[in-house]
């Protein structure tokens, strides 16, 4: 099919032998469509019948970008709270595993009273959770040029609803020792990914997930199961996974030290930075939008790692200001948060941002602040600065970088 | 709105749950975060292999999988490997994404080079990873890149001999196995520090 939205749709094998009554009508419609050049009235065609998959409209380009070592998420493309699954960010450390939920098993052994192997079936058979939250990369900032939209800057945040075992579950069952305090999680990848996780974060919120969005989880998110860790750096969260090995100690992988660690002041590293501070950003009007003059609603997402959302405030001329924003019920735990406010533009060129703060009174800071705090070295892992928009007085939007350098 | 007295049954159950925990074999703990709610939530009968699920797992298929490895050594297998069998690995299955000797290539440094004047030094191996012992655990299980798996224990060993050899870590000398590579000291183990961002006002 031809995703040229200029181009007539062309009939295909199953519109047409949609309904074997149908077949002569739809002929002679046919036969109309060919006559008249292209269908573009919609009360004048037959629709397309039932079908075993929905589809995306075919006017809709919305698309993730890939690089070699992940895919952004279009968040502002986006206009609610949930990430359609194929448009969920990817990042993964060698490929995306094929794997045959017939053969998976998923082995937890190590400090445990019974060291068991669960087929997926097993894992299905346990009592169920589900919950809708953010999952972010801990390395999603970007910036250096003022034409990047708020996929480029921070494309590597989504949400989903996940639904799987609870992991204290599992550890009820397997037994896990008094002794336990972390456990590795090992993936089924080319990268066989490890982290060492605390096992207290296992029986507070942990799910086993093998559902998405209601669906099985996507082969990009670690069909057929991964671990969720709410509100944690994404990377903890290890898809595929195949073995928890729980013990008394960290392993100190090489995902949590060479890399998912940051430089901090006096050429400390902090590591095992498990929480995602509050971050929010504005999704329209971004880079490249055009806005005219009038009413212009601002619209984003905000979200925390160590719970609610509690404000967003949004400020359109250039800081000096705040106005607090309209948040969109369902306001979730550790889940992106839809905010809105809106403005009225009169021409002028200004900047326009957004901050939040969250039930722990976390307020979401500039660049400046977090690089006072953490020193000029600190990397890339853990950035959440408020991000600014520059409306230029043709109405065209740009990002501002050095806004609270 | 729930009629509260519909929660009341739950938490009497949850609670008899909690205050009957045995105290050897597991012991749900509540979450440290602002908003946890979502704790474990089995009553209490539900213990060691209450749904009998899943099948225990025979040593022999734990021993398959686990091939992690501790800074202790723990989980280290035997063999050995040289400076010298590794130096001759590297150049055929890792310098390519490396660069000669590890010094940089498309995938990235491995080792700590000259100092450019204006340009912040690589995170490698010799001035970044707190223990040597991970450097065995990684390439063991990821690498190379296009053929991950395919290295004996022993060719384990050699890589990361040289690659701690050219970090200026060990002598060309040195023989790694279970007992030489967890004893090794790495300049960068002082300074990680845990996590000490808390939530808060503070940013940190």
């Amino acid at each position: 099919m031809s995703n040229n939205p200029t181009q007539p749709p062309k009939f295909t094998r199953r519109s047409l032998l949609g309904g074997a009554m149908a077949v002569t009508i739809v002929q002679t419609t046919l036969a109309k469509g060919l006559q008249v050049g292209r269908p573009n009235d919609p009360t004048k065609q037959m629709g397309v019948p039932p079908g075993k998959l929905g589809s995306r409209s075919r006017f809709e380009t919305l698309a993730k970008s890939p690089s070699d070592i992940s895919s952004r998420s279009p968040l502002q493309d986006f206009q609610g709270m949930l990430t359609p699954s194929d448009l969920h960010f990817e990042r993964h450390h060698n490929g995306v595993p094929t794997i045959d939920p017939a053969t998976y098993s998923l082995t937890i052994h190590g400090l445990v009273d019974r060291p068991t192997v669960f087929s997926l079936a097993d894992l299905k058979r346990f009592p169920s959770v589900s919950r809708i939250a953010f999952l972010e990369c801990s390395g999603n900032f970007r910036t250096g040029k003022d034409t990047m939209t708020p996929q480029d800057i921070c494309g590597l945040t989504s949400q989903s609803e996940w639904t799987g075992v609870r992991l204290s579950t599992l550890f009820r069952e397997v037994g896990v020792r008094e002794k336990a305090s972390w456990f590795l999680a090992e993936g089924g990848d080319a990268a066989l990914m490890t982290r060492s996780i605390p096992v207290r974060k296992g029986w507070a919120d942990a799910i086993i997930a093998y559902a998405q969005n209601g669906e099985a989880i996507r082969p990009e998110q670690g069909y057929p199961v991964r671990l969720f860790l709410p509100g944690w750096e994404g990377n903890t969260s290890v898809k595929w996974l195949r073995r928890i090995e729980l013990g008394d100690a960290p392993w100190h992988t090489r995902e949590e030290t060479s890399k998912y660690t940051e430089t901090i002041k006096g050429g400390k590293v902090r590591q095992f930075s498990f929480d995602i501070d509050a971050r929010s950003i504005i999704t329209f009007p971004t880079y490249p939008a055009q806005i005219e003059r009038g009413w212009v609603e601002i619209r984003g997402l905000a979200w925390s790692g160590r719970g609610k959302v509690t404000r967003v405030e949004v400020s359109t001329d250039a800081g000096k200001h705040w106005q607090v924003a309209e948040l969109q019920d369902p306001v979730l735990d550790k889940a992106h948060t839809v905010f809105r406010h809106l403005w009225r533009w009169e021409g002028v060129e200004t900047l326009i941002m957004s901050r939040v703060t969250d039930e722990t009174g976390y307020v979401q800071p500039t660049l400046r602040q977090l690089l006072d705090a953490r020193g000029p070295d600190t990397g890339g892992y853990h950035m959440n600065p408020v991000t600014a928009w520059l409306i230029k007085p043709d109405g065209r939007v740009l990002y501002q970088p050095d806004y609270g350098r | 709105m729930t009629n509260p007295w519909l929660l009341i049954p739950i938490f009497l159950m949850n609670w008899s749950g909690w205050k009957a925990v045995s105290i050897h074999s597991f012991r749900p703990r509540t979450s440290a975060g602002a908003s946890a709610g979502k704790a474990d939530t089995l009553p209490e009968r539900f213990g060691p292999g209450a749904f009998g699920f899943g099948k225990l797992a025979k040593p022999e298929q734990v021993a398959a999988l686990d091939i992690d490895v501790r800074p202790d050594g723990t989980g280290l297998p035997a063999g050995s490997g040289t400076v010298a069998a590794g130096a001759v690995l590297f150049s055929a299955k890792c310098a390519a994404c490396h660069g000669s000797g590890g010094t940089g290539g498309p995938n990235g440094a491995l080792v700590v080079t000259t100092a450019v004047p204006g340009k912040r030094p690589a995170k490698v191996i010799g001035n970044y990873w707190p223990y040597a012992t991970t450097v065995f655990d990684y390439v063991r299980r990821a690498m190379p890149f296009n053929e991950p798996g395919s290295l004996t224990n022993g060719e384990v060993y050699a890589l990361t001999a040289f690659l701690l050899y050219s970090n200026k870590l060990i002598d060309e000398k040195t023989i790694l196995n279970a007992k030489t590579l967890p004893a090794i000291r790495m300049p960068a183990q002082p300074s990680y520090v845990p996590d000490d961002r808390k939530g808060g006002p503070e940013i940190r």
